[in-house]
């Protein structure tokens, strides 16, 4: 497994929002995280991403345990968030963006050729046919070539696990299915995708597995190809669906 | 709406004549225009029009000793310009960048004439003084977090104050230093200027050469050959021109005086332009700049040093000032407390606007503050040479800024047409 929580807990003073959370991601899949608003899905990415520090339980990436104290730890172990918000800059262009805050330098000397190729490398990695000019600023750009900018940006690092807030929220139907397509191809690649959604359409199209958290605890972490949208729509709205979900300690469903 | 203009080998490029990616290339030029991205088209079709104004109007605009006498006079407001644009590309404003490059003239008057000391001692001392004006400002608004409108509007009242103190409640000190006086005074020997000529255009066209042939070795995209042949020729074209006319003799009376060569403030401005450009665009904090204005908390996240990149814009502001008072002391051989004073702000920040800097932050370049500085200096000169008031000067530049912002807020919302924001 590249990516192993487990029993992890996490509380903000005395609101625990995160019980004893287990999932394992592995290289090559999707793994979509479902739930209600406030059932911890942001909390839990934030602890992998550094930016909230765990209470209890373990963090391993490929069977060795880490404490992830910061984003820059998170991306030393090769995981990258894109945020909702995409963090991107509109009056840069695409090669610009992607290596923001790790630009290549020759010397002092901005290494703008280097760059550019190697954007252009994985761009072509990644399929992209939607984005032809670099050199083009972010701000001409539709948001599904912005979602996939911000995508490629976080690919480019030899990363390892991608974790991907709502990159569809915002987004026509078109392009969601292109960045849909782009997510699917990370996996195929062999990088680990987190990838979160309240579109169950989407979360089928692209998902392997399926992790439904309910009020902070993990429901259920399902086979995407041997379950129905009603059995997720019930984990996520109550936490159990015939036979799965969330036991009490006497093994019985409350 | 985007063009292609991306070539990769074997993609078709080789097989696709020159003239097509003339055209390929004017068309992509065309598009970006269209779409809001004017650059430096307004500031420089202004000054066309301009000159042709003024030039129609009263003969003696064209002349030699005008053409000296304009770098002369836009000099000092071009050097502020330049700076500015630093600070408004992080989305900030300097208000006191006239009064510090007042304070910092005066600072090296008192050196150079009241204590007699060497040029490098006052000029270091001027520079110095801006660059920690320039810290101070940067930390106050950074650090404490005041906006900068406000914190620079209090410095700007701050300095008149202390500049009228430096000089004694507005005694008017005389500059001797020959060295000083050369700076805007002094001309360039005519082999002097026809060398410097030919370093820079050589220079110029290895970089441009070297830089295409990186870059279509490595199927990057790139201008066509012979757009690039034929920027380098209009830059020899235009610049051995100007070398010329400026090494005729522009004496009123030849035999009493020789006034020949290319003016010393033309090759400080030249250097700090290139200076000025390299830092912005080629260097790490240059990117880091534009990333600040264009995005804060994506700079933030993305690992940028936000609070420092910021400060260091307030000192290169304040310390360009202070290359603007030197210059404007050196001008008028003498420093009084409106030294920096009256207009030169205002016509500073105008300069760096009309050549396309944004005051919405993200944008601006130092080729558009010595554009913008061209423009304002010929509609001084010119107006000032048909005898008009400077009642209408005042009125007319400050239209012309009304223009430039116009044309800025206009190309804005017409790239929103294309989702740009």
């Amino acid at each position: 497994m590249l990516l192993e929580l487990s029993r992890i807990s996490k509380s903000f003073g005395p609101v625990e929002v995160l019980s004893e959370v287990d999932l394992s991601i592995d290289a090559g899949e999707v793994c979509a995280l479902v739930g209600d608003n406030g059932a911890g899905k942001s909390t839990l990415v934030k602890c992998i991403a550094g930016i909230h520090a765990i209470d209890s339980g373990t963090i391993a990436v490929e069977g060795d345990s880490h404490e992830i104290g910061s984003p820059r730890d998170a991306a030393a172990l090769g995981i990258e968030v894109v945020y909702q918000d995409l963090a991107l800059c509109d009056n840069l262009d695409v090669v610009e963006n992607m290596f923001l805050g790790r630009e290549k330098l020759r010397g002092v000397v901005l290494d703008d050729d280097a760059m550019e190729q190697l954007a252009a490398e994985t761009l072509e990695s990644l399929a992209v046919r939607t984005i032809r000019n670099l050199r083009q600023t972010v701000a001409s750009l539709s948001g599904g070539q912005r979602q996939t900018v911000a995508i490629a940006k976080a690919v480019l690092w030899n990363s390892r696990l991608v974790i991907l807030d709502e990159p569809t929220a915002a987004l026509g139907v078109a392009q969601t299915r292109q960045v849909l397509e782009l997510i699917r191809r990370l996996a195929d690649q062999g990088l680990a995708v987190l990838y979160i959604s309240h579109n169950l359409n989407d979360v089928f199209a692209v998902a392997d597995r399926i992790a439904a958290l309910y009020l902070g605890r993990m429901a259920a972490v399902l086979d995407a190809a041997d379950t129905t949208q009603s059995q997720v729509v019930e984990l996520i709205t109550s936490g159990r669906s015939n036979g799965l979900g969330i036991t009490d300690s006497n093994g019985v469903q409350p | 709406m985007s063009i292609d203009v991306k070539t990769r080998p074997g993609s078709g490029a080789e097989r696709t004549g020159p003239a097509r990616q003339v055209l390929d290339h004017a068309r992509a030029y065309l598009s970006k225009v269209r779409s809001g991205e004017v650059g430096a088209l307004p500031a420089v079709a202004g000054i066309i029009a301009l000159c042709l104004f003024f030039g129609a109007l009263d003969p003696v605009f064209l002349s030699v000793g005008n053409l000296a006498n304009l770098f002369g006079q836009g000099a000092a407001v071009a050097c502020i310009a330049m700076g500015l644009v630093f600070v408004l590309i992080i989305g900030e404003i300097d208000l006191s960048a006239g009064f510090t490059s007042g304070v910092c003239a005066a600072i090296m008057a008192v050196i150079l004439t009241d204590l007699g000391l060497s040029w490098p001692v006052g000029i270091g001392a001027a520079v110095i003084a801006g660059t920690v004006i320039g810290l101070t400002l940067g930390a106050l608004v950074v650090k404490l977090g005041i906006p900068s409108f406000v914190v620079t509007l209090a410095a700007f009242l701050a300095f008149q104050g202390l500049a009228l103190i430096i000089l004694k409640e507005g005694t008017n000190i005389t500059i001797d230093n020959e060295f000083v006086k050369d700076i805007a005074g002094g001309n360039l020997s005519r082999s002097h200027g026809w060398l410097l000529l030919a370093v820079t255009v050589v220079v110029y066209a290895a970089v441009q050469l070297s830089r295409w042939r990186r870059r279509s070795g490595r199927g990057l995209v790139h201008d066509p050959l012979p757009v690039v042949i034929t920027r380098i020729a209009a830059l020899t074209g235009l610049l051995t021109a100007t070398v010329f006319l400026l090494n005729l003799e522009r004496s009123a009376n030849p035999q009493l005086v020789s006034l020949t060569g290319v003016p010393i403030v033309v090759v400080l401005l030249g250097a700090l332009f290139v200076v000025g450009s390299f830092v912005l665009h080629r260097t790490r904090f240059g990117r880091h700049l534009y990333a600040v204005g264009g995005n804060r908390e994506a700079a933030l996240r993305a690992g940028v040093a936000v609070d420092r990149v910021r400060i260091s814009a307030f000192v290169i502001c304040s310390g360009m000032a202070a290359v603007g008072g030197i210059v404007a002391a050196s001008r008028a051989a003498s420093v009084d407390p409106n030294t920096g004073g009256s207009n030169v702000l205002l016509l500073s920040v105008g300069a760096a606007v009309i050549g396309g800097a944004s005051l919405f932050g993200g944008k601006g370049t130092v080729r558009a503050a010595l554009l913008g500085g061209a423009v304002v200096a010929i509609i001084n000169n010119g107006m000032g040479l048909m005898g008009l008031s400077a009642g209408v000067r005042f009125a007319v530049t400050g239209l012309v800024l009304l223009l430039a912002a116009g044309v800025d807020a206009m190309s804005r919302g017409q790239g929103r047409l294309f989702g740009r924001h």
